[in-house]
């Protein structure tokens, strides 16, 4: 939709209430490093996703996928343009404003779940709505959530009982639980094989559009692209279809 | 709260351990909390149950040495009683002397005795529990404690080398002991006869009467006496009773050595536990990052490690305690100087507890520099 180095619309934001909702990066330039070894992460990007769609952004490492996350996370702070979530600018937020924008208005998913080691596949759900400071009303029912994802039956165990691609989908419902209006999704799929790959990223397609949250996915892995709406292709710190 | 409990439980090992290491601690701090209040009943009880505000010794007369060396001259006392902030002054002896107690078995019990020579009539005299109060010149008033050597009321005791007689007529309520040795009263006149080296036979010599180990003192109530302007106008060196304490035998090195023990075990256990969440800590370093990647504050992440703290010790602190006061009841009923109070045993827990609590806080303060970041990518 908006990819490209066209210059900032200020009037984006105000175009129509469909777009108001989603991710919405603009010309957003992001340098890595100081001194004399600075790398330009992100060169000028621009991107929208909006509510209900799943794109996904693949090239090579050391492209700045992971770099795009983070900026479009609230985890790191670009040099230059916006960053809107829900058109709420994020991206000159304190430290203190952008976990609480990464409570109220992101999910993640990580490389390999990422569960914290303690907690049951349920506890991991209820931990989320704990840390965004959510009653279960607010958000998801962990138990229905957990349905939803297959992993019903694995409710009580703990990470380390789980396979990976169990873990996968605990985390995915981890993410969702908080009822995000962005999700943000780190190699899905780097540590499955084939046909579980295929599984954990039909399970987000099919999310995505259930829930009607916009999804970024960072992949290197080619072969699950089918399921996306999009996909975009990085390259030195630039997007393009 | 949520992530604290059952990490705790998660974990329960690795908290087990470390909190074993305080309760071992604890138990430690506990014994040498009793053993303390021990030495300093052992060391002092006897001066610590005097009615008394302060000493006057002689003039120059060094605290170490003060009850050994220290010779007033009875005369004294008139001069303090003079004043106006003093209500009541009165000659004190005091001296270590070695008797033999005959039982009324016929049995011969050596024992070391602290003589604390007062007058009868005056403030110093003590109550009895046992016999009667101090009165005949030949009889003395003994320590509770004293009666744990087999001796009892109606015994006689000979001094060592003077072959003074002198008969047990009354015993004392609680423990008087002073320097480890426990306390006999009585009457100045037969403390000077001691303390002159006179024997029974034998001629005292001219101005022994008029000589005593201090003048105590006691304040008029409410009142606090200016020892300063009170010696400078009698001629003595004062102390108060507490600084007199340093004055017993044993004492100071005993506390000092004791204090210092203490201090290196709570020093010890707050390092245990600051080290403990510091590798607690950088261990949980990626999943602290996915936490905070999912939007927990600093501040949610440091209460969490916090919580966790002080269940661990104030769990293991019990713990610690239980066993300790456990032991230390079988050791009070042993010769060993051993005395378990609320009091030194409360602040040693709050001790424990609170500079466990400094140590974690240390610990926790890394948290602030997990960056969320470090979620991304596959360090795991």
């Amino acid at each position: 939709m908006t990819t490209g180095s066209t210059s900032t619309r200020p009037d984006s934001r105000r175009t129509g209430a469909a777009e108001r909702g989603g991710l919405l990066l603009e010309g957003v330039t992001l340098t890595l490093g100081d001194g004399d070894a600075t790398v330009t992460a992100l060169d000028d990007v621009d991107l929208r996703v909006a509510p209900g769609e799943f794109v996904a952004i693949v090239g090579p490492s050391g492209a700045g996928k992971s770099s795009l996350l983070a900026v479009a996370g609230a985890l790191t702070t670009p040099d230059s343009g916006r960053v809107l979530l829900d058109g709420v600018d994020i991206a000159r937020a304190s430290s203190r404003e952008k976990a609480r924008h990464r409570r109220e208005r992101i999910g993640f998913v990580f490389q390999s779940g990422n569960l914290i080691p303690a907690l049951t596949s349920l506890d991991q759900l209820r931990f989320a709505l704990d840390v965004a400071g959510m009653r279960a009303a607010d958000g998801h029912d962990p138990h229905e959530l957990l349905e939803r994802v297959g992993m019903a039956h694995r409710a009580g165990h703990r990470p380390h009982q789980l396979s990976g691609g169990e873990r996968q989908r605990v985390g995915i419902a981890r993410a969702l639980v908080t009822r995000p209006s962005v999700l943000l999704v780190d190699e899905p799929t780097a540590a499955l094989d084939r046909a579980r790959s295929d599984d954990i990223v039909a399970l987000l397609a099919h999310e995505t559009h259930e829930s009607g949250v916009a999804t970024v996915m960072v992949t290197h892995d080619h072969d699950v692209l089918g399921h996306c709406d999009r996909v975009l292709t990085m390259v030195d710190g630039r997007l393009s279809e | 709260m949520f992530l604290a409990w059952r990490e705790l439980i998660f974990a329960r090992a690795r908290f087990g351990l470390m909190g074993g290491v305080v309760a071992l601690i604890a138990v430690l701090v506990v014994l040498l909390s009793g053993l303390s209040s021990g030495l300093v009943n052992d060391g002092v009880s006897g001066l610590q149950r005097l009615p008394v505000t302060a000493f006057a010794f002689a003039e120059g007369t060094k605290t170490d040495s003060a009850f050994s060396r220290s010779v007033v001259d009875v005369k004294q006392a008139e001069a303090w009683r003079g004043r106006d902030d003093v209500g009541d002054a009165t000659p004190f002896g005091n001296m270590l002397v070695n008797a033999k107690a005959t039982t009324a078995g016929g049995a011969q019990v050596p024992i070391d005795l602290a003589l604390f020579g007062v007058d009868p009539g005056s403030f110093l005299a003590p109550d009895v529990a046992e016999g009667s109060r101090l009165g005949e010149p030949d009889g003395i008033v003994v320590s509770r404690t004293v009666l744990d050597e087999g001796v009892a009321v109606g015994d006689t005791v000979v001094i060592d080398r003077l072959g003074t007689r002198l008969k047990v007529i009354g015993v004392t309520g609680d423990q008087h002991t002073f320097g480890h040795v426990d306390v006999a009263y009585l009457p100045l006149r037969t403390w000077q006869q001691v303390h002159a080296g006179a024997g029974p036979d034998d001629e005292v010599r001219a101005g022994a009467y008029e000589e005593a180990t201090a003048i105590a003192l006691r304040a008029r109530d409410g009142d606090r006496i200016d020892l300063a302007a009170g010696d400078a106008a009698v001629g003595t060196t004062s102390m108060t009773l507490e600084e007199s304490f340093g004055a017993s035998p044993g004492y100071t090195a005993e506390t000092a050595t004791l204090t210092l023990i203490q201090v290196f075990l709570y020093a010890i256990s707050a390092l245990v536990v600051g080290t403990f969440f510091t590798v607690w800590t950088i261990q949980r370093k990626h999943e602290l990052a996915v936490i905070r990647a999912m939007g927990a504050s600093t501040g949610y992440l440091m209460r969490d490690t916090m919580i966790q703290a002080t269940v661990i010790l104030a769990v293991s602190t019990a713990v610690g305690f239980l066993l300790g006061v456990g032991g230390g009841t079988l050791l009070t009923t042993t010769p060993m100087p051993f005395a378990l109070e609320a009091g030194p045993l409360v602040v040693a827990a709050l001790l424990l507890i609170g500079l466990g609590l400094a140590g974690a806080a240390a610990a926790v303060g890394r948290i602030v520099r997990v960056d969320p970041l470090a979620a991304l990518g596959g360090q795991r």
